[in-house]
């Protein structure tokens, strides 16, 4: 058997074995359940409807005239001004909102506009009101044909949200955009840090305890540091692995305890099905590995330069601090920004780009083209590190109190064999 | 069994090794001499192949060492550590599934040696949880489990109590008689004189002797004799065949004397000129110890 999978394996396996990691996979979902179960509550409770609404009904299609009824802080209206008339009262008043039938309404977007983002309850209550109308319209049209029952009931609208501001309209899921956007940077820069560290830790253990040089009296130091690298890497991926299937099974049932028209749940689920998920969930797993690779090289070359973890600061701050600086940067501007030349050439160089090119991608629109070159980049970075940590690491792992400074890196950089 | 030839290992201060040859026998224990610091470790780690001459050649039996005779070496670094929180059988496992065992080979031989050393209760223990002692026998294991040819122990018996040495001692010597060639490093001299066949003595980056260790206190013999007499004390005064280098006083009536043969004479001179005057004891030639060559060649290498 080779022994880089050798080594690969026990990395994993003592990894995995151990209770934190277990916990981690458990504790961590739940974590952000718990939170997410908060922030819904707060959310719902501010969203109960303090002021009534009044929608203004334009119906090309008639079909809907005089059929909408009012509820409790909702009222129907018919509106009779043209829809420019209609969006520039929107201005004026916060509680007024414009639906939008076209005529034909089946093939084409029914819209509902609004000066602030309208609120689920309206948009739930008006999808609603709308689908029953629809279905009755459409039992009375084929005589209450039963045959045709199953299809007639597949009938339904989506009432898709658009605010009105001074420059046009645009779309209201970009809070959950920014929101999916802000998490990407976090998640991608929280893991390349903890496993960068597990890695640079199982390095020092090595040489703390002396068995170094037993190990690479079998293998070559290249063979134990791509090992550990690899097996640490594999041990994120198994995190991620499951902490994905665990939040699709608890959403899968989240989803049926709580669905339901006019429940917030519904509406937060239909705001987030409208983000690609998984066109971010393989950008991700792609610049986490490509990332991960990156910076675990000089995380183990660090680790070999010294005696004990309190000795890593001196170095671990400038490996750091490009992505300390885009994280920085990624939840204060850049994701105000995505598509700014900042942004950009963040995302194309490699230190920087798993961050900047994560928070961009939730927001669409990153041609392919700069997608590409990043990606490119990224490969060729992660080539170049490794290379250079190769050759500190090989020696080293086998300088005993010795301090080492940067110069003495440097020295060990073109070292012979 | 090995060919040093002519090997140099610079590093950036200075030199370890300069143009350092030696000739390991097959199926012998060959002791690697030296102070601190000499070049000991440096050579022990270029066989090892963690580090690479900066020129010379090693061969193994007959070829040109490479990563292939890997598996054939053994070796029991001076820096001793294994994976602390990693239980020990699974541990040495490891260790030997790296130098090319499978696991169920593994498996085997280390049921055998712990058998052997009295260590099958340590199985599922961690290193944290073993004495220092006691992590010193697992490393030893470690280091033999996967059968070597060649088995390298840099400075074995430091860090052993005299009892634990003793068996690894016997295990060193028995591991021998199996085929095993050993070569170990150390400054104890007590230990070589006891195992080595040959020596090869490094001072500050240089071989300054080598040879089999019979014939190296053979040559360093300077015509030595130790008498000892009981009676009155002699009065060694006129015409001697011998200079005396030492007189001591025994407990009981006895003297010692330590004496140095004149050019010309022999033992029979210093027997003849005693012998009516009073009653010997013993006679011997006093050979040098490797403690005092390795002093001596140390010293005037200074």
């Amino acid at each position: 058997m080779n022994k880089v999978l050798l080594i690969i394996q026990r990395e994993y396996i003592t990894r995995v074995r151990k209770k934190a990691f277990i916990v981690m996979i458990f504790v961590v979902p739940m974590l952000i359940l718990g939170m997410s179960a908060v922030i819904g509550l707060v959310a719902k409770n501010s969203q109960e409807l303090s002021n009534d609404q009044v929608v203004k009904v334009i119906d090309d299609s008639k079909a809907f005239e005089g059929k909408l009824h009012n509820v409790k802080h909702i009222k129907f209206e018919t509106g009779k001004q043209p829809l420019a008339e209609a969006k520039a009262a929107l201005q004026e008043d916060e509680n007024l909102s414009v639906l939008v039938i076209p005529a034909d309404y089946t093939k084409k977007q029914v819209q509902i506009l609004s000066k602030k983002k309208p609120t689920y309850q309206v948009t739930n209550e008006v999808e609603k009101q709308m689908n029953a109308i629809a279905s009755a319209e459409s039992l009375v049209a084929h005589h209450i044909d039963t045959a045709l029952l199953n299809s007639i009931n597949k009938t339904h609208i989506e009432v898709n949200a658009l605010e009105v501001t001074a420059t046009g309209t645009k779309d209201a899921n970009l809070g959950a955009t920014m929101g999916v956007g802000i998490a990407c940077a976090i998640l991608i820069y929280l893991s390349l840090f903890i496993y960068g560290a597990q890695v640079m830790r199982g390095v020092i253990e090595e040489k703390t305890n002396r068995i170094i040089e037993v190990i690479i009296s079998s293998v070559k130091p290249f063979q134990l540091m791509l090992g550990k690298i690899i097996g640490v890497g594999l041990v994120g991926l198994t995190q991620f692995g499951a902490w994905i299937l665990l939040s699709v099974v608890s959403s899968k049932i989240a989803g049926h305890a709580f669905s339901g028209p006019g429940s917030p749940m519904a509406g937060a689920i239909a705001v987030l099905s409208t983000i690609p998920f998984g066109y971010i969930l393989m950008c991700f797993i792609f610049y986490f590995l490509t990332g991960y690779l990156l910076y675990s090289a000089l995380f183990a070359a660090v680790g070999s330069a010294v005696d004990s973890e309190t000795e890593t600061q001196q170095f671990m701050f400038p490996i750091t601090l490009p992505l300390l600086f885009t994280y920085i940067l990624s939840v204060s501007v850049l994701f105000q920004a995505p598509d700014s030349p900042l942004a950009v050439w963040l995302s194309m160089i490699p230190f920087t780009a798993p961050v900047a090119m994560m928070v961009r991608i939730p927001f669409g629109g990153v041609p392919d083209w700069q997608l590409g070159i990043s990606m490119a980049l990224m490969i060729a970075g992660f080539l170049f590190t490794t290379y250079v940590a190769a050759r500190i690491y090989r020696v080293g792992v086998l300088m005993y109190g010795k301090k080492a400074s940067f110069k003495e890196l440097a020295k060990w950089f073109f070292y012979k064999e | 069994m090995l060919s040093i030839r002519n090997i140099v290992k610079q590093y950036a201060g200075h030199r370890a090794l300069d143009d350092v040859s030696l000739e390991v026998e097959s199926g012998k224990i060959f002791g690697l001499l030296g102070p601190n610091g000499a070049g000991k470790t440096s050579l022990i780690r270029i066989i090892n192949q963690i580090t690479a001459p900066d020129s010379g050649e090693i061969y193994f039996d007959g070829k040109r060492l490479d990563q292939s005779h890997i598996n054939r070496i053994g070796y029991l670094p001076e820096e001793r550590g294994l994976y602390k929180k990693m239980e020990i059988g699974e541990q040495m496992i490891y260790l030997a599934r790296l130098k090319g065992l499978s696991r169920a080979e593994a498996t085997a031989k280390l049921k055998f040696w712990f058998e052997k050393l009295g260590m099958e209760t340590w199985w599922k223990k961690k290193i944290e949880e073993l004495s220092k002692g006691m992590s010193q026998k697992a490393q030893f294991v470690a280091t033999v489990l996967h059968n070597p040819d060649l088995i390298i122990l840099d400075e074995p018996f430091s860090g052993f109590d005299p009892v634990a040495a003793d068996l690894i001692k016997d295990e060193i010597l028995e591991l021998n008689k199996q085929g095993a060639t050993i070569l170990f490093s150390t400054h104890r001299m007590e230990s070589v004189e006891e195992l080595c066949d040959s020596i090869a003595l490094i001072n500050k980056s240089h071989k300054i002797l080598d040879g089999r260790v019979k014939t190296i206190r053979n040559s360093y013999k300077n015509e030595t004799y130790l008498v000892e007499y009981t009676g009155g004390k002699l009065d060694l005064s006129g015409s001697l065949p011998f200079n005396v280098v030492s007189e001591t006083a025994g407990d009981d009536d006895s003297h010692t004397i330590k004496l140095k043969l004149t050019a010309g004479s022999t033992a029979n001179d210093v027997l003849q000129y005693l012998l009516p005057k009073t009653r010997i004891n013993m006679l011997q030639e006093v050979i040098p110890s490797m403690h005092e060559i390795f002093i001596e060649k140390v010293n005037q290498n200074a």
